[in-house]
């Protein structure tokens, strides 16, 4: 555990390197950046594309977006993530890029940032568990990044993976999780690619508050929230299909896809409907659910599959 | 001793029963709360957060009607054992509120997704199965009854043992990742239970003698 933790940890010289690396990849615009954490400051300068709200369905209130979270690392309540994130450093913060990449990488996420534009996406989150948010993420997507390191040829996966580090995540200091830490997830490339897939780095005009994944997270809007992977700190280039936490945990209730599909049934969950949050006493706000999250553009990804079967 | 006397000044029996209707008081105020501004009380999701409140207080309940009798052999107070009853109705009531607040929250009010989630999901087939098996015992639950089944009814009223296990699977698999509270009443339960078969295990041996006949189960 402890070897885990100090891997991730800041090492000026790499951070140095890396710096160079992506300089002299001939990355723009990194020097009207000053290196800082994404702050408020930072988000206020960057600035971002004021994204489209989606016809006849209300955001869901900040308040409710930012205190309802599954995050396990920090407890699986749904209000311990709000409770306790703030425990969780987040400057400095570095993501590795690895694997079948040309220009593998160990980069400070402002650098990892830099000359990319932000823009809004409002989309609609459904998690697993039938509840469901509309949330205005600030982010930019996947595939800019990604290819910013030149994925090669073999390149077919990308894996994702979450911070770890116990002494600020008491999720994973308790003994009853049955989580086997880090949190990984993955998409095919071409999933990855798809214009839809973002990484948000903040949400309702600001930075990412920890409970939602700060200061990097993957959102995938037309699969369950799960495969959204939170404080991302690996990204892997992979020929074969990576591991998923949930996968891992439960092969038979979660898939590697998992893919809003309201004809699947969860073994837990009826999948056929779900509440949209905030679902209160008086109105429970119970809507039909909609395959692909009512994202229907991705639907050519899957042709052919059978999506009983890849769920 | 006048028992009749005894009896009047029995604090014990009121004070009990709003110990144990609290939890019912606090959920009532927190449907005020909520009247006033929806989300003050149970955040997002308060369909999920009522049955989810309902039933802890069930399973807890029920964990204290179990732990009435070996606590009353445990501090030699064996007239404990009278409040017994009044903690298993409590027990019913959080369960069958429970049920209620799923029904009516979680499943809208829909008897064919629950006959569904009944059929499919095995965490809702134990919970019902518990509640279910919770009626007869409340029902019989009165001394009349008592005196017309005889040594039947507690043969009955084991049920509660398996009730109790029921409760725990339905935790559980009802959790996602977490496993703490499942694990605490699990083990709660085993050592209620233990108790019970240790003592049955000494008597057969003959080291605890005729304790039966005089404290009941």
């Amino acid at each position: 555990m402890a070897e885990r933790i100090r891997s991730y940890e800041i090492t000026p010289e790499s951070v140095w390197l890396s710096r160079r690396a992506v300089l002299g990849a001939g990355v723009a615009g990194l020097a009207a950046w000053p290196s800082h954490a994404l702050s408020q400051d930072w988000l206020g300068q960057r600035g971002f594309a004021p994204g489209a709200p989606i016809a006849d369905e209300a955001e869901t209130p900040f308040e409710y977006a930012s205190a309802y979270n599954n995050f396990y690392e920090f407890g699986s309540d749904k209000d311990d993530p709000s409770r306790h994130a703030h425990e969780m450093t987040v400057d400095p913060w570095t993501v590795e890029v690895s694997g079948e990449v040309a220009k593998p990488g160990k980069i400070g996420i402002e650098d990892l940032l830099g000359g990319i534009d932000l823009e809004e996406r409002i989309y609609r989150l459904r998690c697993v568990e039938a509840w469901s948010m509309v949330i205005p993420w600030i982010g930019f997507p996947v595939k800019k990044l990604i290819e910013r390191f030149e994925p090669t040829g073999a390149a077919q996966y990308v894996a994702f993976e979450t911070l770890v580090r116990p002494s600020e995540m008491r999720g994973q200091r308790s003994f009853f999780s049955s989580i086997d830490w880090p949190y990984v997830e993955g998409l095919r490339l071409d999933e990855a690619y798809h214009p839809l897939a973002i990484f948000a780095v903040g949400m309702y005009g600001k930075v990412l508050p920890n409970q939602n994944g700060a200061p990097l997270r993957l959102v995938v809007p037309w699969k369950y929230g799960f495969k959204s992977i939170k404080s991302i700190v690996g990204i892997r280039l992979t020929r074969r299909q990576p591991p998923t936490t949930w996968n891992l945990l439960q092969a038979r209730e979660y898939g590697f896809y998992a893919n809003v599909n309201p004809a699947v049934d969860h073994p837990r969950w009826s999948q056929k409907t779900e509440r949209r949050l905030p679902s209160s006493l008086f109105a429970p706000n119970r809507i039909d659910t909609k395959p692909f999250n009512g994202y229907e553009e991705v639907a050519p990804l899957y042709a052919g599959m059978n999506l009983r079967k890849h769920f | 001793m006048n028992p009749v006397r005894t009896r009047r000044v029995d604090w014990a029996r009121p004070a009990l029963f709003v110990a144990l209707a609290t939890p019912f008081g606090l959920l009532a105020h927190d449907f005020w709360l909520e009247l006033q501004s929806p989300g003050a009380a149970f955040g997002a999701d308060a369909g999920e957060a009522v049955t989810r409140y309902l039933g802890e207080w069930a399973i807890r309940m029920l964990m204290l009607t179990l732990a009435v009798s070996p606590a009353a052999r445990l501090f030699k107070r064996p007239r404990l054992v009278r409040y017994r009853r009044v903690c298993g109705l409590f027990a019913f009531a959080y369960a069958v509120t429970h049920f209620a607040a799923y029904l009516a929250l979680l499943a809208g009010l829909s008897l064919r997704g629950v006959l569904e989630d009944f059929i499919e999901r095995p965490y809702i087939t134990v919970g019902i199965a518990g509640l279910l098996c919770l009626v007869p015992l409340a029902v019989t639950s009165t001394r009349g009854w008592q005196r017309r089944l005889g040594s039947n009814w507690r043969r009955l009223h084991r049920l509660i043992y398996a009730i109790g296990a029921l409760a725990c699977v339905h935790l559980l698999w009802l959790s996602k990742g977490g496993y703490g509270e499942a694990a605490l009443y699990g083990a709660l339960l085993i050592v209620l239970l233990g108790e019970r078969v240790a003592r049955v295990a000494l008597r057969r041996r003959g080291a605890v003698g005729n304790v039966r006949g005089r404290r009941g189960a």
